[in-house]
């Protein structure tokens, strides 16, 4: 019994899916079982947008203390109105204005980069620095900017089987290659090695610089996707629609698991913290409770978290 | 031991502290008295900062007696180590870089508030740094951060003397003139002579001989945990010195080490040719194929930074530096430079590897067990499973561990950054015997070691001082009094 | 002795290179401010006055306090991300219960600063990372807040109103409260006893625990300061816009991270500048004043003005390190 209270403690990740189910049933019980499919398709969808960020932000966050992408909501606003713009509307375009998008958060990864490396400030001021300039572009940019989504895009966005959206499995299926990614490649063993211990990690030969460049590239790249998924999804791009992915994205990736202190990352965990979240939220909703102890509900569960999970040895 | 007559201050009876399985201190007994100055010596590791931690009050020890000023010590901490009067300046300096020299000052004492605070502890420091080192140059409100490394010292061992409401009865000072040139280090050492002689105490640890026999009044020599030697400094010379540090029972084993096969010098090409940033000569470090190279002298005098620069060129071109060879390292410090404390043995083994464990893409699972399982028999890291996490490990496993990170890697080049620290013997012999074997296949490896006896099994040893290479000796003229003799400067 | 002068002499040049390196990034932020104020004065003359001060610096005073609230947190090497959503928070209950009913509006902020000082205790004892803690509780401010007024309304109390509005003689008032925030941190901080404490907490919190303070207290100090500063700002804020919103300093949380960036701090080691800290806020207050969407800069590009200021600031420090550097 000890044993097992223990492993489960040492998975700290798992509760947050125990968590997703516990509000789940919580809701459903309140509702009478009425829509608890409909509950988890709903969730499904839109948890997908948090998980997709939160792999990327995991990748960041595992390098290691200090850092992190601020720049992600302004990201995620620019490469919405690209998407838009780039389509325009036309079926015919959207590979085009996908591509376009996952661009436009590549360059906001790779400048991000490059403000660490050549001003050898923290990684979160760099990007903090590069999301007020990022956020100007694309007020500038999407100024007015009204086109819809192409129909298909839109579909393809909100499109289920048997009550799975599409999205959702797509997502499964990158988060497990994810996984792997993070265990079973040089990349992903470099960015653990380099979260635990950076100048162990150089020592041992891992390419600390190279590393890095990827994660940050990578945590824009998928800002920029997740931006041209929203706007099909919401039907339009906004400057604001990044805006709650910002501290979302950090949330997920600590309580799914993952050591802010670098070095530990959790990709299953990423899901269930989404599905946690978004489902606290529709329970919350279902029990007819106000925006305002929606909020601090969730900010009081991210303390409690991290007071449950912390004690952890100070960053070197 | 010192005359009855005089008051005892600290005495410390029976004294243990273990760190895992390493017996930092095995059964210490030490005293101080009124007035007495006195020196310790020992080479590294044998416990003598361990021991001024304890007194400090920055260590508890694991079990023994501590009296300070005729009373017994049971709560003992930093706090309480100051109020009685006793102060100790560490290695590691203890100054915050933030902060100005008055404000460090500040920091020290808690009686210094008020309005004037800044000024009279400007004052109060400013009065013990002319006292002690005339021209000192510092002002209060320098930046600890803007100053010299000889400077910090300086403020350090001033402030250790300054007093407010505690009292200082006994001053411990740890290697104080490690940063110090020669003409502040004589004044620091004059000035210890007067306050001695005001009837202050000081225990002063150095390496350089000639300072301890010079101002000591009692030397105690440290060995392997325990106080082998102690008594009036007359008694004492460098050769007794020396041979009291040295040991001799441990000559003993050079017999057994001998058998190892003479690499022929000059015959096999040369793979590793560096010259150590600070050598002002030509003198450079050289090893040839299938050679152990040793880099011997005191921690800290530029052998772990060569290492750093050999290790660096292997990937991108250095100043002075040549390297023909992939190269691997072998950390010493294992908690800062080796261990991946969240990944299991097998991971920490594989991560030099990666490349080489590839199965198309993907790390292999079963390549990265099988290279492990090879090195655990190879090496005899004892686990019950290699999955297990790195820190299950006892010290000397964990070592083990980053030996066969280095050793299972596609590195000809090895270099190993003092890797024996805190390693049982039983497990030095086993890879002793390894590293033999490996150079005899072909491998090179430069080795630093602050373990005299370890230079036996090199072919070709070089002594380090202040940064540069002061002696060069092939394995037939090496004996530890050489050794000792080249690394402790002669003053 | 003349040996020991010739010492002294001799080391002289390196410690007087690093001061001059210390003192050009000191300046550096004034430098940038005063950059600012060109370009506009450039752009616009007639800003440069009683009242396009008083316009340009509208919410200097608000970002100043919250920046000054940020930097006594990263003094100790931690990080605030819900100083904005707290802000806010600070905002909607001035603009209802302080005005209503004072004494409950009045504990409220009070139990606001022991709030912070928990979470000090908080991240200390349990050893935390800051900026996660920090992160849920920017949710439960935000939360709050929006319990307390879910819709834009309510009403300062009229004595903050006049407070706010005060127009001394000949220097605009956000200066004169700008100058007086920033002698008061600078005292508490840099000049007082105990604030030599608390930097070098985050300087070397080893060697400050082992001349025997308390790293407890000083962490739960740290954050009490941080709390207190952001319920100025908050006052100061709702008695500029007069009336609330749940949203209102949202911003703040990144602004004043900013702030104390440019003002010369770094986020490890205990070195902040009050002083520069407030400078810092001048400036970015200034670079997103109403002002200029009177000039040429478009208002798209206002924050783009913030960002660029921080990185070129942050690309001249490296330059003044390099130099320094190269010996």
């Amino acid at each position: 019994m000890n044993a097992a209270l223990a492993k489960l403690f040492a998975k700290p990740w798992l509760w947050s899916f125990v968590g997703a189910f516990v509000v789940w049933l919580a809701a459903i019980l309140f509702t009478g079982g009425y829509g608890a499919g409909g509950m988890v398709t709903a969730a499904l969808a839109l948890a997908v947008f948090t998980v997709i960020v939160g792999v990327g932000q995991m990748f960041v966050i595992t390098l290691g203390p200090g850092n992190v992408d601020l720049s992600l909501p302004a990201n995620i606003g620019l490469a919405s109105a690209v998407a838009m713009k780039v389509m325009n509307g036309d079926d015919s375009l959207i590979a085009i204005g996908l591509l376009a998008a996952l661009g436009c958060g590549l360059a906001i990864g790779i400048a991000n980069y490059l403000l660490i490396w050549a001003l050898r400030i923290p990684p979160i001021i760099a990007t903090l620095s590069a999301s007020f300039i990022i956020q100007s572009i694309d007020i500038s940019y999407g100024r007015g900017l009204q086109i819809k989504p192409p129909p298909g895009f839109a579909d393809f966005t909100n499109a289920q089987v048997f009550g799975v959206p599409i999205l959702a499995i797509l997502t499964i299926l990158f988060t497990a290659g994810s996984a792997i990614a993070l265990q079973r490649t040089i990349y992903g063993r470099s960015v653990l090695a380099i979260g635990q211990n950076i100048r162990a990690a150089r020592l041992a030969g891992v390419k600390v610089a190279w590393t890095r460049f990827v994660t940050y590239a990578l945590c824009g790249t998928l800002g920029g996707l997740n931006g041209a998924l929203l706007a099909g999804y919401f039907r339009g791009a906004n400057v604001d629609i990044g805006n709650e992915y910002l501290l979302a994205s950090i949330a997920v990736v600590v309580i799914g698991g993952t050591s802010v202190a670098g070095g530990k990352a959790n990709v299953p965990g990423i899901w269930g913290a989404a599905l946690f979240l978004v489902l606290l939220l529709t329970m919350l909703n279902t029990f007819g409770v106000s925006a305002g102890v929606r909020l601090v509900m969730t900010g009081l569960i991210i303390v409690l978290v991290i007071t449950a999970a912390g004690g952890e040895k100070a960053a070197r | 031991m010192a005359g009855g007559t005089s008051l005892n201050i600290v005495k410390l009876e029976g004294v243990e502290k273990h760190f895992g399985a390493v017996r930092a201190l095995d059964g210490v007994d030490f005293s101080i008295d009124q007035g007495e100055c006195v020196g310790l010596v020992g080479h590294n590791g044998a416990g003598k900062s361990t021991l001024m931690n304890v007194l400090a009050g920055t260590l508890a020890p694991g079990a023994g007696r501590l009296v300070i000023n005729g009373e017994e010590q049971r709560d003992y901490s930093p706090t309480r180590a100051k109020a009685l009067g006793v102060r100790c300046v560490f290695q590691e300096l203890s100054l915050c870089p933030n902060l100005t020299v008055a404000e460090n000052a500040r920091v020290f004492h808690a009686a210094l508030t008020g309005l004037n605070w800044r000024k009279k502890a400007g004052r109060l420091i400013l009065d013990k740094l002319d006292e002690i080192f005339p021209g000192h140059g510092v002002n209060p409100g320098d930046l600890i951060q803007d100053l010299s490394i000889g400077r910090r010292q300086m403020i350090e061992v001033a402030r250790a003397f300054t007093a407010t409401d505690e009292p200082v009865r006994l001053v411990i000072l740890d290697e104080p003139t490690s940063s110090l040139d020669a003409h502040t280090a004589g004044q620091l050492l004059s000035f210890v002579r007067r306050v001695v002689a005001e009837g202050v105490s000081c225990v002063l640890i150095s390496h350089l001989l000639g300072e301890i026999l010079g101002n000591s009044d009692r030397i105690v020599v440290m060995r392997d945990g325990k106080a082998v030697a102690s008594g009036q400094a007359k008694a004492f010379d460098r050769e007794k010195l020396m041979a009291a540090m040295g040991g001799a029972e441990e000559r003993k084993k050079k017999a057994a080490a001998a058998s190892l096969a003479a690499a022929r010098r000059g015959e096999t090409p040369v793979c590793v040719r560096a010259r150590p940033a600070g050598q002002k000569s030509e003198a450079q470090v050289v090893a040839r194929q299938g050679e152990i190279i040793g880099l011997a002298g005191l921690a800290g005098h530029g052998q772990t930074d060569l290492l750093l620069d050999i290790f660096a060129a292997a990937s991108r071109k250095q100043p002075g530096v040549e390297v023909t060879a992939p190269v691997a390292l072998v950390a010493g410090d294992r908690q800062s430079d080796g261990v991946f404390p969240q990944w299991s043995i097998l991971e920490n083994i594989g991560v030099r590897s990666l490349r080489n464990l590839r199965d198309g893409l993907l790390i292999s699972r079963r390549r990265e067990e099988k290279l492990a399982e090879f090195w655990r028999d190879k090496i005899g890291i004892r686990t019950p499973d290699l999955s297990n996490n790195i820190l299950s490990l006892s010290g000397g496993n964990q070592q083990k561990a980053l030996f066969a990170r280095a050793l299972g890697s596609d590195a000809r080049i090895i270099l190993m950054d003092d890797p024996m620290r805190g390693v049982d013997v039983g497990t030095k012999l086993e890879v002793y015997d390894l590293i033999r074997e490996e150079a005899r296949a072909g491998r090179t490896f430069l080795w630093y070691t602050t373990e005299t006896e370890e230079l036996q099994n090199c072919d070709h040893v070089y002594i380090f001082r202040n940064g540069a290479i002061v002696a060069d000796l092939a394995r037939d003229a090496l004996s530890e009094e050489k050794v000792i003799e080249s690394s402790f400067e002669a003053g | 002795m003349t040996a020991s002068a010739l010492a002294a002499r001799a080391a002289a040049p390196d410690v007087r290179r690093f001061k001059i390196r210390r003192i050009l990034r000191a300046l550096l932020p004034a430098f940038s401010l005063a950059l600012v104020i060109a370009a506009i004065a450039y752009l616009n003359p007639r800003a440069i006055s009683y009242f396009g001060f008083n316009l340009m610096l509208n919410l200097a005073i608000p970002i100043a306090l919250a920046t000054i609230a940020q930097m006594f947190v990263i003094a100790g090497n931690d990080l605030d991300l819900s100083i904005g959503s707290f802000v806010g928070f600070v905002g909607c209950v001035a603009a209802t219960w302080l005005r209503d009913q004072p004494l409950i509006g009045g504990l409220t902020l009070v139990g606001c600063v022991l709030a912070y000082a928990a979470l000090g205790a908080l991240v200390y004892l349990r050893n935390l990372p800051s900026i996660v803690v920090t992160l849920g509780m920017s949710f439960v401010w935000q939360g709050l807040a929006i319990l307390l007024l879910p819709k834009p309304g309510g009403r300062a109390p009229d004595w903050l109103l006049s407070f706010m509005s005060f127009k001394p003689p000949l220097v605009p008032f956000p200066i004169v409260a700008a100058i007086l925030i920033a002698l008061v941190a600078h005292i508490g901080l840099m000049r007082s006893s105990y604030g030599a404490i608390l930097r070098g907490s985050g300087g070397n919190a080893a060697a400050i625990s082992r001349a025997g303070w308390s790293l407890f207290k000083a962490k739960v100090v740290l954050f009490g300061l941080t709390g207190f500063f952001g319920v100025l700002s908050g006052l100061a804020l709702i008695g500029i816009t007069t009336s609330a919103d749940a949203n209102i300093g949202n911003g703040y949380t990144l602004l004043s991270i900013a702030g104390v960036i440019l003002g010369g701090g770094e986020f490890v080691g205990g070195r902040v500048s009050p002083i520069g800290a407030v400078i810092g806020a001048l400036t970015l207050a200034m670079a997103a004043s109403p002002l200029l969407t009177f000039m040429r800069i478009p208002p798209d590009w206002q924050v783009a003005a913030n960002g660029a200021i921080l990185i070129i600031v942050l690309a001249a420090r490296v330059l003044i390190s390099q130099r320094g550097a190269e010996r």
